[in-house]
C-alpha cells in the first residue's frame, strides 16, 4: 500500500507534452467512450447545480408559502419532489456508468502500457541494460506505472469533473447573485493562497523526510545484510547507536512533514466555514435591507447559494490537490515514455536458419519438417537463386575493432578462426576483453570495424534470432527462472519431450542430483534457484545448453568456488557438451585450456600470444607466466 | 499483538491521548456551526434583526477559529505521536534484531527482516496516525450530528434511523467484496515484480536463447492477474458512489417532505431544515470514512503481525553477561560435539578434535560436509546440541559472549564491507587502532599494496558491499579487519578463494611468521591453501574422516590422495 510513494519524485519536464501523450494513449482509440464520459460528467455536474437550486426553490415556493397555513395542498409539494427524484436518478445512473467505463478504460490502458513497456524492454540492445541500473528500470514498472494508474483511474476523471462542475456552479452562482459570487471568489483566492503556502512548506518537508527515510532504509538494508559480520565483530552497540541518530532525525522531519499535511484539511475546511458565515451575514443584510422582495433575495436563494458555494470551494480544493498528483504522475509518465522511445535492437538480417534435406546428388533443399539437419537460407539481392549453406559452425573474425562507446575501443584488430569442432580458449586478466569478444559473436553488441563470418556468411546478414539459436551460451553466472527444473532445462528447447530433458540432464551430470530432489524434475525453483548450490546451478545451465544442441558454443567458465566433487561433475559435463561442437571458452581452469586447439592470450583488447599449449609454453611469454602462477590474473 | 505494538508508544502517550480530545473539540465546533446558521436564519434574518445576525456571526467565526485551532493542534499531536511511535518501533526492532543469534536470523531471513523494518513499519505508522485521528473523528462526528438532527428536527431523525443501517450494510458488503480482489491484486504485484526482475537479471540468457516471447507471455499472465483483480474490485467500488448518492437523495427527499410538514405545523423552522441538509452530508460521509479506515487497518494488520512477531522473539542465545572474560590461550577442543540447524537436522556428528594454541589447521571437505558449521561453533555463532566446544580450556558457553568473540575472529565465507572508507572498515576490528596497526594488518593480509596504490590510500571510499573492490581485494581487506582485533584464534572460511595462489601463499607465510601465537584455522576448497598446515582435518558428511599432516594423509587416505591428484592435474588458472 505504500508502493509508489512517488519515488522518483521529480516534476515533469514538459507536462503539456506528456499530458497530451497520456490522453492519446487513454482515449486515442476510444473516442466514442471519451464523448460518453464527457456527457456523463456534464450530467452529474448539472445534477449538482440542479439539486442545490432545487433546495432554494423548494423552500421559497413550497415551504415558505405554507407556513402556518391550515390543511395546505400537499399535491404540488409531492409533485416537485417526484420531479426532483426523477432527475437525480438519471444522474445517479450516469454516475455509475461513468465509474464503470473508467474502470475498464483505465485498467485496459494500464495493461497495454505494461505490455508495451515489457516488449520494448526485451527488444532493447544489451548496452541499455549495461547503462541503466536494474533498480531504476524496475521502478518504471512499479512506481511509475502505479502513479500513472492512480492518475488515469482517479485523478483524470475527478479533475475533469471538478473543472466542469466548477464552471457550471460558477455560472449558476452568478445567475443567483453576483454580490455573493464576489464574496465566494474572494474566499476562493484566500483558500488557494493558504493551501499553496502550506503545500510549499510541506513539499519542502516532504523532500527532507524522503531523504531521511531513504537514509534510514539504506542503513537498515546495509546492516541487515552485513549482520553476521556485525555479530562476529561485536559491533551491535555501535550500530544501534548509529541507527538511533538517523532514526531520530527521521522522526523530526516526519513529524513536521506529516503535521503540515494533516493541517491542510482543517485549514481549508474552516476557511470554508468562515466563508459560509460571511455569505449568511451579507446575504442576511441584503435580505433585511431590501426586505427581500426587491432584489429577489430570499431565504431559499440563500440556502441554494450556500450549497453552491460549498461545492465551489470543494472543487477548487479538489483541483489544487489533484494538480500535485498530476504533476507527479506526468513525471512518471515521462520516464515511461523515455523507456518506450528507446532505440530497439535493429535486425536487418535476411539469412535464415531452416531445416534441410540433402538429396542423392548432394544438393541441399529446404524441408518443412524437422529433419535435425540445418542450413542457412541465403536469398541474394541481385536476384540470383536462393542458396543453401549447411550449418557447420565455422567461425572467422577478421580485423575486428570494437568499443562500447564509439570513441573508446576496447578490442583492436582481433583476427581468428575456428573450424567446425575446434576449441578456442581465451585467457587474460579481467578487462582484457575476453567476454567482449564472445558477446560480439551473437551480436549482443555490433562491431565497429572488421568482419565476423559464420559458415562463410557475414553475421550482420543473418537474422539475429537464427544466429542466436545456432550459438549456445553458458554464462558465468547461471540465471534460473521461477518454475520447475524441467521448465528451466526446457528453456533451451521449448518443444523438448520429457525424455529429451532427461537425456540433456544426464549429459550434463545433473540427473543424479535432480532425482534426489523432493519432486525430481518437477521441483519448483524460486529466486534464481536459491535452494541449489552453485555447482548444481551450473549443471542445470549446461543441461539447458545441451538441450538446445547448437553447433557453436560460447562458454564463460564460472569462477565461483565449488567443491571438488561437483567441480569434477561440472567439468565432465562440459567436456561431454563440447564434443563435436565449435567451442569458444573463456577459461579459468588449466584443464580446459590445455586441450584447446588454440589459445588466445588477451591483454588490453589485443591478442598478444596465440597458439596451442605446447607452443605457448615453449615461448616463455605471458602465458607461461600465467600458467606457472607467476602473475595474477585478477 | 496489539499490546506488543501499542506499548511502544511510550513517551508519546500523552500526544496519542490528546489527539482524540482535540479531534472531539474540532468536530464539536464543526457540528455546532450549521445549527448556529439555522439560528441566524430563523431568528435574525426572518425577524430582520441585524444586530442579532452580527452577534451570532461573530460566534460562528469564533467557533470556526476554535475548530481550526483544534484541527491544527490535532494535526501536530497526531503527527508527533505517530512519528514517535514509528521511531520507537524501529529502534526496538533494530535492537532486537541486533541481539538475534545467527539461528534467529536464519529463521526470519534477511530480506524479510528488511521488509519488516521498512515497509511494515511505514504501514503501521500510517494506520496508527489514522487510528488516533479519523477513528475518533468520524464516529464522533456521526454521533454529534445525529444529536443535532434530533435537537433541530426531532422526528426527522427517524429518517436516519432507516438510512444508517442501510448505508452500513452497503459499505460492509462493498468493502468485503473488494477486499479480496484488492489483496489478490497486491499479491499479483509480487509475481509481476518477480517476472520483471528475473527478466532483467537474466536478460543475457533470455536474449542468447531468443526467449523474448516466452518471457512476454509470463509477463502477460502476471499483468492480467493485476488487471482482472483490479477490474473486479473497482467495478464493485464503482457502485459505492451511486449508492451513496441514492441514499443521500432519498434522505433529502424524505427530509424535505417531512420538514415541510413540520414547518407547516410550526414544529420546525426553515433555517433548521437547512441545517439538517448539511448534517445529512456529515453523517453519511463520516460513515463512509469509518468504513474506509477499517479497510485500511485490516490491510495494515498483516504488517502489525509481522512486526510483533519479531518483537516477541526471544534471542535464542544467552550472551552470558557475567561469564568469564579472559580467554587463556588459543587452544580449541571438540568433545563429542553434535550439531544441527533444527531439532531434526544433524549436520555434525560426534566431533572430537584437539587443536593446540598457535597451530595452523586446515579443513577440507565437500560442500555440505559441515566445515562451516564446525567453525561456527568455536565463536559460538551457534550452540552445539550436545557435547562441549572448549576454547582456552573452558566451554565456550562459560565465557561472556563478547569477550569470546573478541578473541575468536572469524572471516566469514559471505563477507561484507560497509560503505565508508577503507580505514573505517578496518577499524571495525579495533576502533582505536593506530594507522601503523592498520598498515601492519594490511601487510599480513597482502592488502597494503593495492590500498596504498589507490589515490586516497586508506581513506579511499568503499561502496556499499565493497562493490568497488574486486573479490580478491575484498577478501584480503576482510582478513586484515579480522586481524586488527588481535585475536587468539583466527578462522578463515574459504577467505582466499578469489585470491591468486601466489598471494594466498604469501598471506599464509605472513600469518605463520608474523603472528606466531595466533591459532589459525583455514577452510579451503584448494588443497594448496592447507597443504602446509600443522594438521589437516578431512570432513565428510558431518564427521571428521581423518586428521593428519599432508604427507600422512597422502599416504593413508585414499580420498585425500584423489583430491590431491585432481587438483594438481587441473589446477585453477586465475583464482
Amino acid at each position: 500500500m505504500i508502493r509508489g510513494r512517488n519515488a522518483g519524485g521529480a516534476r515533469a519536464k514538459d507536462p503539456k507534452k506528456a499530458m497530451k501523450r497520456v490522453l492519446k494513449i487513454v482515449f486515442g482509440d476510444r473516442k466514442g467512450k471519451f464523448v460518453f464520459i464527457v456527457c456523463c460528467i456534464f450530467i452529474s455536474a448539472f445534477s449538482i447545480v440542479y439539486s442545490s437550486n432545487f433546495l432554494g426553490q423548494f423552500i421559497d415556493q413550497y415551504v415558505t408559502p405554507i407556513i402556518g397555513v391550515e390543511n395546505p395542498d400537499w399535491q404540488p409539494v409531492v409533485m416537485s419532489l417526484v420531479q426532483f427524484a426523477c432527475i437525480v436518478s438519471v444522474s445517479v445512473v450516469f454516475n455509475y456508468l461513468l465509474s464503470r467505463t473508467m474502470v475498464s478504460i483505465s485498467q485496459d490502458t494500464l495493461y497495454d502500457i505494461r505490455i508495451k513497456m515489457f516488449k520494448k524492454l526485451d527488444s532493447l540492445p544489451l548496452s541499455y541494460f549495461d547503462q541503466n541500473q536494474h533498480g531504476t528500470i524496475m521502478s518504471r514498472f512499479s512506481n511509475d506505472t502505479d502513479t500513472l494508474n492512480q492518475f488515469i483511474s482517479n485523478s483524470l476523471v475527478q479533475l475533469m469533473q471538478a473543472m466542469i462542475t466548477l464552471v457550471m456552479v460558477f455560472v449558476s452562482m452568478l445567475i443567483n447573485s453576483w454580490i455573493l459570487t464576489l464574496v465566494v471568489i474572494a474566499f476562493a483566492l484566500l483558500t488557494m493562497k493558504a493551501s499553496s503556502s502550506v503545500a510549499k512548506r510541506s513539499g519542502r518537508q516532504f523532500a527532507a523526510q524522503q531523504s531521511d527515510l531513504a537514509a534510514v532504509n539504506g542503513f537498515i538494508e546495509e546492516m541487515m545484510n552485513g549482520q553476521r559480520v556485525i555479530k562476529v565483530f561485536c559491533h551491535e552497540g555501535q550500530s544501534k547507536a548509529d541507527f538511533g541518530i538517523l532514526n531520530s532525525k527521521l522522526r523530526k522531519s516526519m513529524t513536521k512533514g506529516n503535521a503540515l499535511a494533516n493541517a491542510m484539511g482543517p485549514i481549508t475546511m474552516n476557511i470554508g466555514n468562515i466563508q459560509y458565515v460571511a455569505l449568511v451575514v451579507i446575504g442576511a443584510v441584503v435580505v433585511i435591507l431590501t426586505g427581500g422582495a426587491g432584489a429577489g433575495y430570499t431565504i431559499g436563494l440563500l440556502a441554494a447559494f450556500l450549497q453552491l458555494s460549498r461545492s465551489f470551494s470543494n472543487n477548487i480544493n479538489q483541483i489544487s490537490q489533484q494538480m500535485n498528483m498530476v504533476l507527479l504522475a506526468l513525471a512518471g509518465a515521462e520516464r515511461i515514455f523515455e523507456l518506450m522511445d528507446e532505440e530497439s535492437e535493429v535486425d536487418d538480417g535476411y539469412v535464415m536458419l531452416v531445416n534441410s534435406k540433402t538429396d542423392e546428388n548432394g544438393n541441399i533443399t529446404e524441408s518443412k519438417e524437422r529433419t535435425g539437419q540445418w542450413a542457412w537460407k541465403h536469398p541474394h539481392h541481385d536476384g540470383s537463386p536462393v542458396t543453401y549453406t549447411p550449418l557447420r559452425g565455422d567461425i572467422v573474425m577478421q580485423d575486428v575493432d570494437f568499443g562500447y562507446v564509439p570513441d573508446k575501443m576496447v578490442l583492436h584488430d582481433i583476427s581468428l578462426y575456428a573450424k567446425p569442432g575446434q576449441k578456442i580458449a581465451f585467457v587474460g586478466s579481467t578487462g582484457a576483453g575476453k567476454t567482449t569478444i564472445t558477446n560480439l559473436l551473437n551480436r549482443f553488441y555490433d562491431i565497429q570495424d572488421g568482419k565476423i563470418r559464420f559458415d562463410g556468411i557475414n553475421i550482420n546478414k543473418i537474422k539475429k534470432a537464427d544466429l542466436r539459436h545456432s550459438l549456445g551460451m553458458i554464462l558465468q553466472d547461471t540465471n534460473l527462472f521461477t518454475g520447475t527444473i524441467k521448465e528451466n532445462i526446457r528453456f533451451g528447447k521449448l518443444d523438448a519431450s520429457d525424455d529429451e530433458v532427461i537425456a540433456a540432464a544426464k549429459l550434463a551430470n545433473a540427473h543424479d542430483f535432480i532425482m534426489m530432489m523432493p519432486d525430481g524434475y518437477d521441483t519448483m525453483l524460486t529466486n534464481n534457484g536459491e535452494s541449489l548450490s552453485q555447482g548444481q546451478r551450473q549443471l542445470l545451465s549446461i543441461a539447458r545448453a545441451a538441450i538446445a544442441d547448437p553447433p557453436v558454443l560460447v562458454m564463460d567458465e564460472a569462477t565461483s568456488s565449488i567443491d571438488t566433487h561437483t567441480e569434477a561433475l561440472v567439468q565432465s559435463g562440459m567436456d561431454k557438451l563440447m564434443e563435436g561442437r565449435t567451442v569458444f571458452v573463456i577459461a579459468h581452469r588449466l584443464s580446459t585450456v590445455r586441450n584447446s586447439n588454440a589459445i588466445m592470450v588477451l591483454d588490453h583488447g589485443r591478442i598478444i600470444e596465440r597458439g596451442d599449449h605446447e607452443t605457448l609454453i615453449a615461448q616463455h611469454g605471458v602465458y607461461y607466466k600465467l600458467y606457472t602462477g607467476a602473475i595474477e590474473l585478477e | 499483538m496489539l499490546k506488543t505494538l501499542l506499548s511502544r508508544v511510550r513517551e508519546y502517550k500523552k500526544f496519542a491521548f490528546i489527539t482524540p480530545l482535540l479531534m472531539i473539540g474540532e468536530v464539536a465546533m464543526e457540528v455546532l456551526i450549521p445549527t448556529l446558521m439555522a439560528i441566524i436564519v430563523d431568528t435574525g434574518v426572518s425577524a430582520g434583526d441585524m444586530d442579532y445576525v452580527f452577534r451570532i456571526g461573530i460566534v460562528i467565526i469564533a467557533a470556526a477559529f476554535l475548530s481550526l485551532s483544534f484541527g491544527v493542534a490535532g494535526a501536530w499531536t497526531a503527527s508527533k505521536a505517530s512519528a514517535g511511535f514509528a521511531t520507537n518501533i524501529r529502534n526496538d526492532l533494530y535492537s532486537k534484531i541486533m541481539d538475534f543469534s545467527f539461528a534467529d536470523v536464519d529463521k526470519f531471513s534477511t530480506s524479510s527482516l528488511i521488509t519488516r523494518m521498512t515497509t511494515d513499519v511505514q504501514n503501521v505508522q500510517q494506520s496508527f496516525q489514522m487510528m488516533i485521528r479519523i477513528c475518533f473523528r468520524s464516529p464522533i462526528m456521526f454521533i454529534f450530528a445525529i444529536i443535532m438532527v434530533y435537537h433541530n428536527g426531532g422526528a426527522l431523525s427517524l429518517v436516519f434511523a432507516v438510512a444508517i443501517p442501510i448505508v452500513a450494510v452497503l459499505i460492509f458488503l462493498i468493502f468485503r467484496r473488494t477486499y479480496t480482489s484488492f489483496t489478490n491484486a497486491f499479491r499479483g504485484y509480487d509475481a509481476f515484480n518477480r517476472v520483471v526482475q528475473e527478466n532483467l537479471n537474466g536478460i543475457r540468457t533470455v536474449k542468447a536463447y531468443v526467449r523474448e516471447d516466452e518471457q512476454l507471455s509470463k509477463f502477460e499472465e502476471a499483468s492480467e492477474t493485476i488487471r482482472s483483480n483490479f477490474k473486479k474490485g473497482q467495478t464493485i467500488m464503482a457502485l459505492m458512489n451511486p449508492l451513496m448518492m441514492t441514499v443521500t437523495y432519498c434522505c433529502m427527499i424524505a427530509i424535505s417532505y417531512i420538514g415541510a410538514r413540520l414547518i407547516n405545523i410550526g414544529h420546525m423552522e426553515t433555517g433548521e431544515l437547512m441545517s439538517i441538509y448539511t448534517y445529512t452530508g456529515q453523517i453519511l460521509s463520516s460513515l463512509v470514512m469509518t468504513g474506509m479506515v477499517i479497510v485500511m487497518l485490516s490491510i495494515a494488520h498483516a504488517s502489525m503481525v509481522r512486526i510483533a512477531e519479531v518483537l516477541n522473539t526471544k534471542p535464542s542465545m544467552d550472551v552470558n553477561e557475567n561469564g568469564e572474560t579472559v580467554v587463556e590461550d588459543g587452544s580449541v577442543v571438540f568433545d563429542h560435539v553434535s550439531f544441527g540447524y533444527g531439532k531434526n537436522s544433524k549436520v555434525l556428528n560426534d566431533i572430537n578434535l584437539d587443536i593446540k594454541s598457535g597451530q595452523m589447521i586446515g579443513i577440507i571437505g565437500n560442500t555440505g560436509s559441515g566445515k562451516t558449521s564446525l567453525i561456527s561453533l568455536i565463536a559460538r555463532l551457534y550452540d552445539a546440541q550436545s557435547g562441549s566446544v572448549k576454547v582456552g580450556g573452558k566451554d565456550v558457553r562459560e565465557y561472556n559472549l563478547e569477550a569470546l568473540r573478541n578473541e575468536v575472529s572469524v572471516v566469514l565465507q559471505k563477507n561484507t564491507l560497509f560503505s565508508g572508507t577503507v580505514a573505517e572498515n578496518l577499524r571495525w576490528g579495533n576502533p582505536d587502532a593506530t594507522d601503523a596497526e592498520i598498515k601492519a594488518a594490511c601487510d599480513i593480509a597482502s592488502a597494503s599494496p593495492f590500498v596504498e596504490a589507490m589515490k586516497d590510500g586508506y581513506n579511499s571510499h568503499v561502496e556499499q558491499g565493497g562493490t568497488n573492490f574486486s573479490g580478491g581485494q575484498r577478501q584480503r581487506l576482510c582478513i586484515a579487519r579480522a586481524l586488527l582485533k588481535k585475536p587468539k584464534i583466527l578462522i578463515m572460511d574459504d577467505s582466499t578463494s578469489a585470491v591468486d595462489t601466489a598471494t594466498d601463499m604469501q598471506i599464509r607465510k605472513a600469518l605463520r611468521e608474523d603472528v606466531k601465537d595466533l591459532t589459525k584455522i583455514i577452510i579451503s576448497q584448494r588443497l594448496s591453501s592447507v597443504m602446509d598446515a600443522d594438521q589437516i582435518i578431512v570432513m565428510n558428511n558431518g564427521s571428521v574422516q581423518d586428521v593428519g599432516t599432508h604427507s600422512e594423509l597422502l599416504e593413508r587416505n585414499a580420498d585425500y590422495r584423489d583430491l590431491y591428484e585432481t587438483q594438481t592435474r587441473g589446477g585453477n588458472l586465475d583464482d
